[in-house]
């Protein structure tokens, strides 16, 4: 590898480089955030009175953690199309909604953890004061849950954000994609990768920063 | 006049294929005080889980002011509130301060506006010696702090009976009397009472009546001098004999 070459190449592409980070950026964080919610929502389903419903959960979670994410990407992404023609749906959506579903998986496990982790006895006190049930779970539990959750769900967000990188597959704009064109128009393969690792290094490395810092100020408020 | 809070009706309760409660029926009256003793995995506290379904029986009936609650699931939240209950081990919200852990359930549930809320929060905090802790966590309380601290939460919801599961079995024994005076006061203010306990003479100064719940049933029932003193079921000499 050649540093000059790197450098060079640097100065010559930062902005489709930066481009790509800021399309890492905005899926990753919408996977986060629509995972989450869609985790959210099978954590409940999986946690009814009603046991086929519970079964249902439980199945969609097995499935998606049981295969790989580059096969959900693809049957997504040729399956999706087919079943809701009408929506007209571009490739970067098919892929998202790939990704989000694939997240919700991980995310739901995370939030069940963290939820069985508080105290039964939390529960039945907010029940036995006539709570109703969306309130027990909003005001007294989730609160505590999230205590339980935060670090898993540091994991969960730095693996999506290089899990984004499949998305390249499909030319959807984000980080590996731009090293793709850059790679195409340059033949410089590893001076790319090494600025795209770079980066993604970048990312994570403060983010889990954060994160950290985010747990421990919980910690003190305890 | 027996003027009927709570009725239970041959009411049953398996965990799998364990048999907790084998069939106890009985009417607690407004304004009345009743212990219930008896041995350890006996069914005492599942019979007080019962009768505000934090246990679903597995048979039998549970009414409350005359209606079936075994049979109403949906509204059971409603028939909640009027049934507080304190437990053993206090289960205090430990990310709310004292304030909030009282506030928190008439505010969200009866839409009480924050200032009443926090008024009359602060006034249960002064009957029980506790008006100094309002603003901090649980975690920052002792076990008798905690625990008068669940009597009035469950307090602020106006309930019309008091469920008490060994509340004071968890305490060191300094912080027993604290709890029990508390719980005492309550008594002779009328509220209808069900303590499960083990303080035995707490039990016979307080109540109108003690159940003693043996093997899942009432094995003998009736006002506290003639249990104590003269109990007739062979379990209940044996019981009392090893407890007092």
């Amino acid at each position: 590898m050649n540093w000059l070459k790197l450098l060079k190449l640097w100065q010559k592409y930062n902005g489709v480089f930066l481009n790509g980070l800021i399309g890492t950026l905005w899926i990753s964080a919408l996977v986060l955030a629509l995972g989450s919610l869609l985790g959210l929502l099978v954590t409940l389903v999986r946690m009814t009175r009603v046991k086929p419903v519970r079964r249902i959960g439980s199945i969609y979670i097995e499935i998606l953690r049981g295969t790989p994410v580059l096969l959900q990407l693809y049957f997504f992404w040729i399956g999706l199309p087919k079943l809701l023609p009408a929506l007209e749906l571009t490739d970067t959506q098919c892929v998202l909604t790939a990704l989000v579903i694939n997240a919700s998986a991980y995310i739901s496990e995370i939030f069940r953890a963290g939820i069985d982790a508080v105290d039964k006895g939390q529960f039945e006190a907010a029940r036995s004061l006539g709570m109703s049930e969306l309130h027990v779970m909003t005001r007294i539990i989730l609160p505590q849950a999230i205590k339980n959750i935060l670090p898993a769900m540091g994991n969960e967000f730095i693996s999506t954000i290089k899990g984004t990188s499949l998305a390249s597959v499909f030319f959807v704009g984000e980080l590996m994609t731009s090293q793709k064109t850059i790679q195409s128009a340059t033949f410089l393969a590893l001076e790319s990768l090494t600025i795209v690792g770079v980066i993604y290094f970048i990312l994570s490395f403060v983010l889990s920063k954060l994160l950290k810092l985010l747990e421990r100020r919980l910690k003190a408020s305890e | 006049m027996n003027d009927e809070i709570i009725r239970t009706e041959n009411l049953h309760k398996s965990f799998g294929k364990l048999e907790v409660l084998k069939g106890i029926s009985t009417t607690i009256c407004r304004g009345e005080v009743v212990s219930i003793i008896g041995p350890s995995g006996g069914g005492k506290s599942t019979f007080l889980r019962c009768l505000n379904l934090l246990e679903e029986p597995t048979g039998g009936k549970v009414f409350f002011e005359g209606q079936d609650i075994t049979a109403q699931k949906k509204s059971i939240a409603a028939f909640r509130q009027k049934i507080g209950m304190v437990f053993q081990n206090y289960n205090t919200f430990p990310h709310l301060t004292v304030l909030n852990n009282i506030t928190i359930a008439p505010r969200l549930e009866k839409k009480i506006s924050r200032g009443d809320a926090e008024k009359e929060a602060m006034e249960l905090l002064r009957q029980v010696g506790l008006e100094e802790k309002w603003n901090v966590y649980p975690r920052q309380l002792s076990g008798g702090q905690k625990q008068r601290l669940s009597i009035v939460r469950a307090l602020a919801m106006h309930p019309e009976v008091m469920l008490f599961d060994e509340p004071t079995s968890a305490l060191d024994p300094e912080m027993v009397k604290e709890v029990l005076n508390v719980i005492k006061e309550l008594a002779s203010r009328g509220m209808t009472t069900l303590i499960v306990t083990h303080e035995m003479g707490f039990a016979r100064e307080i109540s109108d009546r003690v159940l003693f719940i043996c093997d899942g049933i009432i094995k003998e029932e009736g006002n506290p001098e003639t249990i104590f003193a003269y109990p007739k079921d062979p379990a209940t000499m044996r019981f009392l004999s090893m407890v007092l």
